[in-house]
């Protein structure tokens, strides 16, 4: 059921001035031997109603859980007029808007995006988003190698509280341009450890990059390690929650000048989890670094008659302009994350975002508290945001198993990227968890350990 | 026509209140780690937020609202159905970390649309992660390095692309580490091999195609760029954006490239949504199998699916995003195709075709200088208005600005460079001949205008909420976000 309008009398009087007798002849340029005649690997189409059965019973077999896994991506309350209006058609099948004076709409909107972005993170300039996190910690690292002019180097020191995924998307991204990632590892609060990074005195590095918070959960003291990195002609690289930037001091008030870079996943701010995407990465940095930020810029200005109007700047720096010098390839963003996120923003305004992020607080503290009353469970950490490290006197895996089973997703099993934490399970209950979600999850992995004992 | 910027409405204590948290929890956070005064947020109504962002959505152009034939962009009708149904609640609340027994409706959806996009590009196996054109295009390049280097073949480092490719082709060559090599178009529209034999050899790591070119004509000596390329050992890349032109008709496979991007924002119809999200999947033959990035949807037995990742494919290029790429977007493409079956993907590339023949045609009887116009069109067709700004100072962005006014959106404008003053013009399958016909008469009706009153073709947007906007001032006293004060009275 393709969406094509044309009736017989169409058709036939657009061959006639085309001056052909039907369609095939269109495809005549294409040398024989490559025409196909069918595509016999594509399943017969399908009705609205029929494909609308189709996904109602593969949907049907995905739900019903509670989760309180985080680890990158966060289930809060999104309200209602945020996807409304953001599935508006005037915002849904939009593009990128080259025309300006017929995109005034998402040009203001994005205006409106960067200037919340600037008063989350304290830093002065932001772009119109990327892809994601993970991809915006990449570009971060690469624009910090464009921006410091100091040190020439391409390698990042990067804190072992940022996400693994993030640096090994960065590693696969930058790698090609030789971007090169040095751990500096964490103290035991779970923090990066500032001791560490005396052993790099005298080493040239392009960024230090801190997670706040850290993968982990907890809160860095970003102010020493900030200041240790600019007196090392290194700028610094934030990646922060922007949830968790409500409440938290934003990186553009660390140490005597702030971080360089804010950049970080946009998700939580109206984007359902939806099973990784798609997500939107912010990035936001400090003036003087602007011409070396990649993606897309809105900027006001005035029409003809002097009233304002917003338009794409900076064009200069990007891949349809400079091609191969471009400060990146990005093309695309992810506009309409934004425009959600932006709704998002103006609906809970900086105190609804605060009580948001101090309920998800609370509601963690409250899930690690109960759990660290069971028998061999204690918390790890004492200070943390929306996530607890959660060490277990055996192995996670089978309680998570076992969580599954009452369907509640138990958490991120930290094993494999944090070896050192031994048996540690990484939890977070939001804004979205109830009470009552929390005493099942502790009900339930009471009784699980005691199977387990028992066996 | 205009709506202030919401913090101009924003007055200090006024509340959503139904989307704040009722009371404020006690925290144990020391209070050296917080903030010292709030964010600058709007302080606004709900339904302040409701009429805002109502009114900036109508102050847009879009598919649903007017014709949008954006040349290279493929602005096609994106169906209502494909956005609710991915947008089921269960599909929303899918943690992407989540076990797999419990997204087995999704990974199902998954694998399926990895098999249907092997059945359209003729490869044999796909990954889904890239989530826009140009991270596809990053992927395909960062697998023929790796091909290279695992073959100790450390030499090849030439990304080979011809002078008419989009932006993305060459600033990916160097993203990857690669120096794009630029090889010019001949007269006819097609690559010139002698330039092509003149530039491969033991440094050529490749070379990046799209088919139709961005000139809007079929490569046809593509299998001899083909043969010229692998001979020197050199692999081939196709930049899928204009595969709306060619679906179902050509498998890109047969044309003889390794890799390949599909931009499903374009021929699989997801919402460009004023800027993305995209989606960049990558396709490839066997040769650079074992290098796509992960995860990707695996099937084990008869019907369980699974990740793989790393551990199944220890020469991946690795991860470019923090899960799996724009899953909720795959979703739409993948309900899409359904919709579609093989039949109807052809048919989108007849009549995607047959729209733009016509228009191309009407065009050209109409006097105005089209580019290759000897040539069949492909989806997409260009006109040079250089003649008529010789002749009367209007020139391609003075006709753009115009046809806002008429109610169209301008097509792409002063791409590919190739073309002076050109138009690039891409009506795709679902519009209408009448909507054809009026935006003809809109481009036959500005050039009057431009001979008779050019100063008011000059004028134009006069009917768009702002008139021509100070780009020069836009770039030079820069203003990037509100600096006003959030509270007036």
């Amino acid at each position: 059921m393709p969406y094509i309008p044309h009736t017989d009398d169409d058709v036939a009087a657009m061959l006639a001035v085309i001056g052909v007798d039907s369609t095939a002849e269109l495809f005549d340029e294409i040398p024989d031997g490559l025409l196909i005649d069918a595509l016999p690997g594509i399943p017969a189409a399908l009705t609205e109603a029929g494909i609308t059965r189709l996904m109602r019973a593969r949907a049907g077999r995905d739900g019903g859980a509670v989760s309180f896994l985080g680890a990158g991506a966060y289930e809060h309350y999104i309200p209602a007029a945020v996807w409304d209006i953001a599935n508006r058609g005037e915002f849904y099948s939009a593009y990128t808007p080259y025309q300006a004076e017929a995109s005034q709409g998402t040009l203001q909107l994005i205006y409106e995006f960067q200037t919340m972005m600037t008063g989350l993170t304290g830093l002065d300039v932001s772009n119109a988003s990327l892809y994601d996190g993970a991809s915006a910690f990449a570009e971060a690292c690469l624009m910090a190698v464009r921006a410091n002019r100091k040190s020439k180097s391409r390698r990042m020191l990067v804190s072992r509280g940022v996400n693994p995924v993030y640096r090994a998307v960065a590693r696969a991204i930058g790698g090609g341009q030789g971007i090169e990632l040095v751990e500096l590892p964490l103290d035991p609060a779970g923090r990066t450890d500032f001791d560490a990074l005396t052993k790099f005195d005298g080493e040239a590095f392009a960024a230090v990059c801190l997670a706040q918070p850290t993968f982990l959960g907890t809160i860095e003291e970003a102010d020493a390690i900030t200041d240790w990195a600019h007196a090392h002609d290194m700028l610094v690289i934030s990646i922060c929650n922007p949830t968790g930037l409500a409440l938290l001091r934003p990186p553009g008030e660390w140490g005597e000048t702030g971080a360089d870079i804010a950049c970080g996943e946009g998700q939580p701010l109206g984007i359902p989890v939806s099973s990784g995407g798609p997500y939107f990465g912010y990035m936001v940095c400090r003036k003087p670094l602007l011409r070396q930020m990649p993606g897309r810029i809105v900027g006001r200005t005035v029409d003809i008659e002097g009233r304002p109007g917003f338009t794409l700047t900076l064009q200069a720096r990007e891949q349809h302009i400079r091609r191969s010098k471009a400060t990146s390839n990005i093309c695309t963003n992810q506009g309409l994350m934004v425009t959600a996120a932006t709704i998002y923003l103006s609906l809970l305004g900086a105190e609804g975002l605060r009580r948001t992020a101090l309920q998800c607080h609370a509601n963690t503290n409250l899930l690690a508290g109960k759990l660290a009353q069971l028998e061999g469970v204690s918390v790890a950490f004492d200070t943390y945001f929306h996530e607890a490290v959660i060490r277990f006197d055996r192995p996670v895996a089978a309680l998570v198993d076992a969580l599954g089973e009452r369907g509640i997703l138990a958490g991120y099993d930290l094993s494999e990227h944090y070896p050192e934490l031994g048996n540690a399970l990484l939890v977070c209950a939001t804004d979205a968890r109830t009470h009552e979600d929390i005493d099942a999850y502790v009900a339930a992995t009471r009784s699980a350990l005691d199977r387990s004992q028992a066996a | 026509m205009s709506e202030p910027v919401i913090f101009e409405l924003s007055r200090a204590g006024r509340r959503a209140p139904t989307h704040a948290v009722a009371e404020v929890p006690a925290h144990t956070i020391p209070e050296a780690l917080l903030r010292d005064a709030p964010p600058v947020l709007p302080e606004v109504s709900e339904l302040q937020v409701v009429r805002h962002f109502t009114r900036l959505s109508q102050l847009n152009f879009s598919i649903d609202t007017e014709f949008y034939p954006l040349g290279s962009c493929t602005m096609k009708y994106n169906p209502k159905i494909c956005n609710r149904l991915a947008m089921l609640p269960e599909f929303l609340e899918r943690h992407p970390l989540g076990d797999v027994e419990r997204g087995q409706g999704f990974l199902e959806c998954m694998f399926e649309l990895q098999e249907m996009l092997k059945a359209v590009t003729g490869m044999t196996a796909i990954s889904l992660t890239p989530m826009a054109g140009a991270q596809g295009e990053f992927a395909g390049v960062a697998m023929i390095r790796a091909y290279h280097a695992a073959r100790q073949d450390h030499e090849r480092c030439e990304i080979i692309v011809p002078d008419a490719a989009h932006g993305t082709n060459p600033a990916t060559a160097t993203m990857c580490g690669c120096t794009a090599v630029e090889i010019p178009t001949g007269p006819d529209g097609d690559v010139d091999l002698d330039a092509l034999r003149r530039v491969v050899g033991p440094r050529t790591a490749g070379i990046m195609l799209t088919n139709p070119s961005t000139l809007g004509v079929f490569e046809r000596h593509i299998t001899e760029v083909a043969e010229i390329v692998h001979s020197a050992g050199g692999l081939l890349y196709y930049d899928g954006a204009n595969l709306n032109a060619i679906l179902g008709r050509v498998f890109p496979a047969d044309m003889g490239f390794d890799v390949i991007h599909v931009n499903l924002h374009k021929t699989f119809s997801t919402p460009h949504g004023g800027g993305g999200p995209g989606s960049g999947v990558v396709g490839v033959n066997d040769r650079l199998a074992a290098f796509l990035p992960v995860p990707i949807v695996g099937r084990t037995g008869a019907d369980r699916f699974v990740w793989l990742t790393e551990q199944d494919l220890p020469q991946s290029i690795g991860r470019l995003s923090a899960f799996m790429g724009n899953a909720g977007i795959l979703l739409r493409a993948y309900i899409y195709m359904r919709l579609l079956g093989g039949d109807g993907m052809r048919r989108v590339s007849e009549y995607a075709t047959l729209n733009a023949n016509y228009l191309m045609q009407q065009l050209v009887k109409a006097g105005f200088d089209v580019a290759f116009s000897e040539r069949r069109a492909s989806h997409e067709f260009i006109v040079s208005l250089k003649g008529i700004a010789g002749e009367t100072g209007i020139t391609a962005m003075d006709f753009a600005k115009a046809l806002l006014d008429r109610g169209f959106h301008a097509p792409t404008t002063y791409f590919p460079a190739l073309v002076a003053e050109c138009l690039l013009i891409e009506p795709t399958e679902t519009e209408t001949r009448q909507d054809l016909d009026a935006f003809a008469a809109a481009l036959i009706d500005i050039r009057d205008q431009a001979r008779t009153d050019p100063d008011e073709v000059r004028a134009a947007p006069r009917t768009m909420p702002v008139r021509r906007l100070d780009d020069v001032r836009a770039a030079r006293q820069l203003d990037l976000a509100w600096q006003g004060e959030p509270e007036s009275s």
